[in-house]
């Protein structure tokens, strides 16, 4: 019974499938295909709007005040008023605009945020493009993301545009360094770059209890964190979305865009957002497993979407607490500590594998991790930078 | 009928021959380092085409070839493109024709 | 391998990298360039070397297509003036495509149609990476480190 619930959108898609019985095999490899993206369509553009609503429901809450409640139900048709009214504004292309590229940039960027989902297994057989060496397609279509917000802040002909679209790019380049370095020992430990294969890798339990996801070693929770940190800037999200500072440069590389532009943009951050927190807890959090075997007869596409709820609330929750940092404090963590963290990840993965794997490797990892972490710290100086602040008043 | 390894080649000539056209006759630098990366990628094609419609070999000696290929060609860039920063600098310009202190 | 697909992949390829070599505007033949690398990298997948063609997309779009776009910016005073074309290159491309096409048109032994192959796995070049190429992968990474550094130099701000 569970098994049949569990995989009810795989027999749902073999079913329509069917119909198409005898046709040539390019019909039903196109047709395939075509469900695999109207379904991740379907499922991103609902949870897009909810998700817009949501946080500013939240952000409401944290803020101490009520967040949008007139429109519907508890404010739920929130983002259809929204859609209507990006929808029905005027679309404006400035004079000394380069148009095409102007036009081209939000395309671009969407279709890259949207094909990133792509390759995310969402549950048992539920990876609706199984390629060996999915983590390098995800990472291939995220590089022209920047491509396009170049071609965004450069279209637009406008200093606030181009000053955004460079605060955008020279963050994003310098973060897709330790994003990618985290990732790194978890494709060792597994031996694939398939998605299917790691999360395949965090199957079963240790003492029959723990789980077995990569963020229970040492090695694994600083990967994480170091992952999350990274995709909170790949997404421009608070505290580093100096690229759209409002108070400074009205809206980055978004300035020049009006109507449903702009909601493309808008749309494609959040995709954008989804996608990396998938695959995030594709690496790290055990993807669609569950959490403890009496639980496994909950459906595997429930406990993808529950992990996903999860790290999209601590992303508003961020939103929500954390201060904008400046350019050059962006900078200088992403050089200074990121790496070097991100790449003693890469060592302590390698000490907790060849010391066997088990709760000798556990220690071994810690130990690297925590030395590199104390001679850093010390190298840095963090102590005097991050004390305390003292207020002092003009007498 | 499906593609022989001869329109590959064609196509991959043909790649080469607009690569080296945008090298030859255009005169701003970076039109000419966009002719040269795009000779290698066609170059980087063929490659590729040959290991595929070869004899198979372990280890898969095209499918190398290429990737080395790319990473010098991402080097090369790096550094033709400073070099057009420098002589920019210099200049105040990136036309190549006026780059000719050294005439004799 | 798919006709249909060859053949929209050819025409994508092709005609990018003809804007590319010959559009006016700086930024658009840079856009074109990485269009046309977007098309090669189909070729790739389409062959079954997927590995190198989301290497080269990621390698070309994501940094050299970005290097180019900013090299452009940086030299931007200069990108507006009008600039000739020199009609020699284009007979010269001419005749190579020429002498190319007629060469690989006259080679019997290239009218082949693909063998059926096992797919070429990531593992299996990770492994040749390390066995095989081990050297060579390790000259590439000194260039690479090389290339860095001679890049930052060149570019880097003299103090008076």
């Amino acid at each position: 019974m569970s098994k049949s619930i569990d995989q009810i959108f795989v027999s749902a898609k073999h079913w329509l499938l069917s119909w198409l019985d005898g046709s040539p095999s390019w019909l039903i490899q196109i047709t395939s295909s075509l469900i695999n993206i109207f379904a991740l369509l379907a499922v991103f553009l609902t949870l897009f709007a909810l998700m817009s609503v949501l946080e500013r429901k939240i952000l409401g809450r944290i803020q101490n005040r009520y967040g949008p409640n007139r429109v519907g139900p508890f404010g739920l048709f929130q983002p259809v008023a929204d859609g209507i009214k990006m929808l029905i504004k005027e679309d404006i292309v400035p004079v000394r605009a380069d148009k095409s590229v102007h036009f081209l940039a939000p395309i671009l960027i969407a279709a890259a945020a949207i094909l990133a989902l792509g390759v995310i297994p969402y549950g048992r057989n539920m990876t609706p493009f199984a390629i060996d060496g999915g983590i390098l397609f995800f990472f291939a279509v995220g590089s022209t993301t920047e491509l396009a917000v170049f071609m965004a802040g450069w279209g637009s002909n406008n200093k606030f545009s181009m000053l955004g679209a460079m605060r955008a790019i020279a963050q994003m380049f310098s973060y897709e360094l330790p994003l990618l370095v985290t990732v790194l020992p978890v494709v060792m430990v597994v031996g694939s770059l398939g998605p299917d294969r790691i999360v395949a890798a965090q199957a079963e339990y240790t003492y029959g209890l723990v789980p077995r996801w990569f963020v229970f070693t040492p090695w694994g929770a600083a990967a994480f964190i170091l992952f999350f940190v990274s995709g909170l800037v790949e997404s421009n999200r608070t505290p580093f979305d100096v690229p759209e500072g409002e108070s400074e440069i009205v809206a980055g590389h978004m300035t020049e865009y009006s109507g449903f532009k702009y909601a493309t943009f808008f749309m494609a951050e959040y995709i954008g957002m989804f996608a990396i927190s998938g695959l995030g807890l594709t690496l790290f959090l055990g993807g669609w497993h569950a959490p403890a075997r009496a639980l496994e007869f909950v459906p595997s596409y429930m406990w993808f979407f529950g992990k996903l709820s999860v790290l999209l609330l601590v992303y508003v929750w961020v939103r929500g607490t954390l201060p904008r940092t400046r350019i050059d404090q962006i900078m200088n963590l992403a050089w200074k500590f990121m790496l070097p963290m991100a790449f003693t990840c890469v060592i302590a993965a390698a000490v907790w594998h060849y010391a066997g794997r088990g709760l000798r490797g556990w220690l071994w990892s810690l130990i690297v991790i925590a030395s590199v972490y104390i001679v850093l710290s010390i190298v840095l100086d963090t102590r005097r930078k991050f004390a305390p602040r003292v207020y002092r008043f003009a007498e | 009928m499906t593609p022989t390894l001869q329109v590959f080649l064609i196509v991959s000539a043909a790649l080469f021959s607009i690569g080296l056209l945008a090298a030859l006759s255009r005169r701003h630098a970076i039109f000419i380092l966009i002719g040269i990366e795009m000779m290698l990628a066609a170059a980087n094609l063929n490659f590729i085409v040959f290991w595929r419609f070869g004899p198979q070999h372990q280890p898969p000696v095209g499918v190398m070839i290429a990737l080395f290929s790319i990473a010098i060609a991402a080097a090369e860039a790096a550094v033709g493109l400073a070099i057009v920063i420098a002589v920019y600098r210099h200049y105040r310009s990136t036309n190549v024709d006026e780059f000719n202190q050294l005439r004799g | 391998m798919n006709t249909a697909a060859f053949i929209v992949i050819a025409i994508v390829t092709l005609s990018a990298a003809m804007a590319a070599a010959t559009l006016r505007k700086l930024m658009h033949a840079a856009l074109s360039f990485a269009l046309a690398i977007v098309g090669l990298a189909a070729f790739f997948f389409l062959v079954g070397a997927e590995f190198v063609g989301l290497a080269l997309v990621f390698i070309y779009i994501g940094a050299v297509a970005v290097l180019i776009v900013f090299t452009i910016l940086l030299t931007r005073r200069d990108v507006q003036k009008d600039r000739g074309f020199n009609w020699s290159g284009v007979l010269i491309a001419a005749a190579v495509l020429a002498s190319l096409t007629w060469s690989i048109l006259k080679t019997q032994s290239t009218a082949i149609v693909a063998p059926h192959i096992r797919a070429l796995t990531v593992k299996q070049i990770g492994q040749a990476l390390m066995t095989t190429y081990v050297w060579p992968m390790q000259c590439v990474g000194l260039l690479l480190t090389a290339a860095l550094i001679g890049a930052l130099l060149l570019v880097i701000e003299e103090k008076p």
